[in-house]
């Protein structure tokens, strides 16, 4: 059997998450332009010798804010709806529905990462060798994957009401405590123990050992997001029993 | 047309504290089912069951002898379900083809468009869509993959009396190319044109089943009013009286039949006075065929 990939459900899924992005600039832009913008005032103007250190950690910013958008506040939409019972009775996979989604964040992380990194070389003067601006990119593409499901689990068990408020609460906080404002070495001991816990925290570190902002190994911070991987994974499981109703 | 399309067997379900079914046991053979009941009877979740969109608490169904969250079950059968708000931005067209991209065969999209009457529209975004034309494009999801069973949640609401017809027309068209239909709505009239069975529901349980004759019999679909000598006990043993209510000097019955019912009340007394004849609608008839008779039997 040939299976055509333009009329595969997971492709379609794609394609239409895609679509209903770019028709949305209301929703789209505000996602693609604030952590660029906020990169441009303090990387590139503030703090023009750090701006390859700002580079990774408004990076992290960034992806971390479209897996959290467009999972907790658009699953919270679309489930109130009723389009997902609607896809619930198809007999199409909702795992294709969910790639689709992810691909969606995907891409606006990959597109804020790529906007930045190119005002960061022509204006912050920041060099790379080119398989550290690939690996940079990928690094933090595959980051949005814990981020997707964090915002998963909050579109499922969160009101459609409740939503967009519950994520702008733990957005910006979220980055704050992570260090990706400002580095977690001038925070307080306590506060900088705590940094440690959140997951933004070992994104951002594997960006700046990457590109030798740091030293040290990645091992540790790949663990940790995998583990938070693992636990929002399981909170999605509990969301989606309760949207099932079993 | 024999063949058993769903089979429900003593259906429970609840939400914390309220039942939403409560022992329903249906058998559906093909041709147009309507599912009849008033608000908050069950007919949702009962609906939410067949489709496998929720899980079964209690009881067992089988769709297309086979189990609702089967995949291979879900390929014949197509859904229109109440408040489907569709990604608002996409068009007529990259619905219709994402939905065709979950079925093995699906239809061709021209041909969907024009069963749906969605023809000239390819290109509109659902979000301009006007209300009849979004509830079109629904029936054209449900109606991609070529499905055996259809199963249709209040399909008509909010529709205008000529997009109603129409939809009307498209659901008949399906039963007669030999689809099943199930059809669950709270007009009276909907299920009496449409369908060839209907079962009633209240409460979460079947309480009548049989052609849409056999139910206007016995659904009390007027109610008359009227100041009148006759005692109760001698009103209650009226034919087609489904039940009496007196309130003060007034006397209320519930009747499907309210001609004959009016002509031997006329005839028993000649001095009957503030004669009223208006519709019940169907939460009222339901409130009083629980109250008054197990018809279930």
């Amino acid at each position: 059997m040939i299976i055509r990939i333009e009329s595969h459900p997971a492709w379609q899924g794609i394609q239409a998450q895609w679509l209903n992005l770019w028709r949305m600039p209301a929703y789209s832009l505000p996602t693609l332009i604030f952590p660029v913008a906020f990169y441009v005032f303090f990387g590139l103007l503030m703090l023009r010798g750090q701006a390859l250190w700002l580079l990774c950690t408004f990076a992290t910013f960034g992806v971390m804010g479209a897996a959290l958008f467009s999972f907790g506040v658009g699953v919270a939409m679309e489930r109130a709806q009723g389009w997902w019972r609607l896809l619930k009775a198809t007999p199409v996979p909702f795992a294709s529905i969910l790639v689709g989604k992810l691909f969606g964040a995907m891409l606006f992380g990959l597109i804020i990462v790529v906007m930045m990194a190119v005002l960061a070389a022509w204006f912050g003067e920041v060099r790379l060798p080119r398989s550290q601006w690939l690996g940079l990119a990928a690094m933090l593409v595959a980051g949005t994957v814990p981020f997707a499901l964090f915002g998963l689990a909050l579109g499922l068990l969160l009101s459609p009401n409740a939503a967009p408020a519950v994520v702008n609460i733990i957005y910006l906080p979220l980055g704050f405590l992570s260090g990706l404002w400002v580095p977690v070495t001038m925070f307080p001991d306590w506060l900088e123990t705590l940094a440690a816990w959140l997951p933004p925290y070992h994104l951002a570190a594997l960006a700046l050992k990457l590109t030798g902002q740091i030293p040290g190994s990645m091992t540790l911070h790949w663990l940790v997001l995998l583990v938070y991987t693992v636990v929002f994974a399981a909170a999605a499981w509990l969301g989606w029993r309760r949207f099932t109703g079993s | 047309m024999s063949c058993t399309i769903i089979e429900a067997e003593n259906i429970s379900h609840r939400y914390g504290p309220i039942r939403a079914l409560d022992g329903f046991s249906a058998r559906l053979d093909g041709g147009i089912t309507a599912l009849l009941g008033p608000n908050g009877a069950g007919k949702t979740t009962l609906i939410e069951l067949i489709l496998g969109i929720r899980a079964i608490q209690t009881g067992a169904i089988e769709v297309l002898g086979g189990a609702p969250s089967d995949p291979l079950v879900r390929h014949r059968i197509g859904a229109m379900l109440q408040i489907s708000g569709v990604p608002g931005t996409l068009t007529v067209n990259e619905l219709l083809g994402w939905f065709a991209s979950f079925y093995p065969q699906p239809r061709h999209l021209d041909e969907v468009r024009e069963l749906a009457g969605l023809s000239g529209l390819s290109d509109r975004r659902f979000d301009r869509l006007s209300g009849g034309q979004k509830q079109r494009l629904l029936f054209a999801l449900a109606l991609i993959g070529q499905p055996q069973l259809l199963v249709l949640d209040e399909p008509t609401t909010g529709l205008d009396p000529s997009a109603r017809r129409g939809l009307w027309q498209a659901i008949r068209n399906h039963a007669d190319e030999g689809g099943a239909v199930l059809l669950c709505t709270h007009y009276l009239d909907e299920a009496d044109r449409l369908a060839d069975r209907v079962l009633v529901i209240n409460q979460g349980r079947l309480l009548i089943s049989g052609t849409p004759e056999d139910i206007r019999r016995q659904v009390p679909n007027k109610r008359i009013r009227c100041r009148t000598r006759l005692a109760k006990g001698e009103l209650t043993s009226f034919d087609d009286v489904i039940s009496v209510q007196v309130d003060q000097d007034r006397v209320e019955l519930l009747t499907a039949d309210a001609e004959a019912v009016t002509a031997r009340l006329l005839a028993a007394d000649p001095a009957l006075e503030g004669l009223e004849i208006t519709g019940a609608d169907l939460e009222t008839a339901f409130l009083h065929l629980t109250d008054t008779k197990d018809l279930a039997a």
